[in-house]
């Protein structure tokens, strides 16, 4: 019978307080770029130019078909030789993780914005908008609310991804339960832990994104 | 000097050709009223007017600007061309085309805040004035999905007069709305004809058309078939076509008002 003992958790809080605030921090800065990359893409993909919208679109879809981890080791190991730019595990894992996040992303937004009633569009060209007018003030306002939900659960899956920068040896939690568990030789103490701490930052927030669903379909009715 | 001045309009979609080269003048305070079968050409041609669609050929004039369409242009004029041409003409759609986000005074509000950089508080005051005018001052503050297709119509037409555009189009607008609804659209529109608002309708309300309109063309498969007063093309077209069109019309109302 194995004998569990959590106490190792305690003698190594700060080691992984560390971790959970690395996981977090990576989060934040993966869906603000990632957001960002997405807007402006999924925007970009709907322009006239069709290079613009071409090169986009290779973009998009060779992030969305390869695996985040493939993605991770080639930024990293892969990138510095093609460029003949160094750069930090942490870096690399920044820039993947927000393309990748942007990718999907963009999808959502384009879904967005071509869910928004034609009728409403030339109501506003009508009125002698431009169309950077029409985008600002009748497209994104309406498809920004119908993207919430989806754009929630992207983010869900983006922090869930950061345990994969461990491969890299960014300090993230997994990374540094890792660690612990190689010191203290408790990986299933360990791994628990992981398991619970990502799950307790999580299930409120996707109860949350639930109700920003339901909120959503309400409005819509 | 005309107003509104089209000619020589084409305009195909795939290979199929919708306008044939279309002419036509409206002067300042003329009401016109284009009637005719659908798939006609008349909702196109109106749409050409304010290049919601644009045309391959022809040329069209609204006040001092034109527009000139040569065949081999593959793109539309830019975009600021286009939105200037588009804010001296309001259009009222079949469907209403209401902004869903926006209250009825922030759909009036619109045009004028983002478009002609209008301060909020004026243009405020002046969307509750045409609200007050459409009969629908006490609906300020309600979102379209809470107003009746009457109301909604009533609130379009306020939103394209708030733009002060010196021609109104109207396309098909009542098509859309249960029968009892119709008349207070339509005395709105009357009340605007009254004013002197230059106005061009595509219409099946042949009686609107003929209290309302002082021109009347008849189009059919692309071109203009028959045109001149309503007493004349209404109620006593030429064409075998005209009259057939408007038998139609005569014995679908006689069946509904026996």
């Amino acid at each position: 019978m194995y004998h569990w003992d959590f106490g190792i958790l305690w003698t190594y809080r700060a080691l992984l307080a560390t971790g959970l605030a690395y996981t977090l921090l990576f989060t934040a800065i993966c869906v603000v770029l990632g957001l960002l990359i997405g807007l402006v893409t999924g925007v970009g993909r709907l322009s006239k130019n069709r290079l613009v919208s071409a090169v986009l679109r290779g973009y998009v879809e060779l992030f969305r078909c390869t695996p985040v981890l493939v993605q991770l080791v080639w930024f990293y190991y892969a990138l510095p030789v093609l460029t003949g730019l160094q750069i930090s595990a942490t870096l690399a894992a920044t820039l993947c993780l927000s393309l990748y996040g942007g990718a999907f992303y963009s999808e959502i937004v384009r879904g967005g914005i071509i869910s928004t009633d034609r009728g409403e569009i030339e109501a506003a060209q009508a009125l002698g908008m431009r169309r950077y007018q029409v985008l600002r003030r009748i497209v994104l306002p309406q498809a920004l609310k119908r993207m919430v939900p989806p754009l929630m659960s992207q983010s869900i899956m983006q922090l869930k991804n950061t345990s994969l920068l461990s491969v890299l040896a960014v300090p993230d939690l997994l990374y540094q339960g890792q660690v612990v568990a190689h010191e203290t030789y408790r990986p299933l103490e360990l791994y628990t832990f992981i398991a619970i701490a990502y799950f307790l930052v999580l299930w409120p927030v996707t109860l949350w994104a639930k109700r920003l669903e339901f909120g959503a379909s309400v409005a819509e009715a | 000097m005309p107003l509104i001045e089209v000619s020589g309009l084409h305009k195909s979609f795939g290979g199929h050709e919708v306008l044939k080269g279309i002419s036509l003048q409206v002067m300042r305070g003329q009401v016109l009223a284009l009637i005719g079968p659908s798939g006609g050409g008349k909702s196109t041609l109106l749409r050409c007017i304010n290049l919601l669609t644009v045309p391959d050929l022809g040329r069209i004039t609204v006040g001092d600007q034109a527009i000139d369409f040569d065949g081999r242009r593959t793109s539309l004029p830019n975009d600021r061309t286009l939105a200037r041409f588009r804010a001296s003409t309001g259009m009222v759609f079949q469907h209403f085309n209401l902004f869903s986000h926006m209250t009825a005074l922030q759909n009036v509000m619109e045009g004028p805040v983002t478009v002609l950089g209008t301060a909020k508080t004026r243009a405020s005051e002046e969307a509750r004035a045409l609200l007050d005018k459409v009969g629908l001052l006490e609906r300020a503050d309600v979102y379209p999905d809470k107003l009746s297709g009457g109301q909604k119509q009533r609130v379009a037409i306020a939103r394209a007069l708030a733009m002060r555009p010196s021609v109104m189009l109207f396309d098909e607008v009542t098509s859309a709305l249960d029968p009892e609804l119709v008349a207070e659209v339509l005395t709105v529109m009357r009340g605007l004809a009254k004013e002197g608002m230059t106005m061009i309708l595509v219409t099946h309300e042949m009686g609107f058309a003929r209290d309302v309109a002082d021109e009347v063309i008849f189009m059919r498969d692309g071109v203009v078939a028959e045109s001149g007063p309503p007493s004349r093309v209404i109620d006593q077209p030429r064409s075998e076509a005209a009259r057939a069109f408007l038998g139609r019309f005569k014995t679908e109302a006689g069946r509904r008002a026996p």
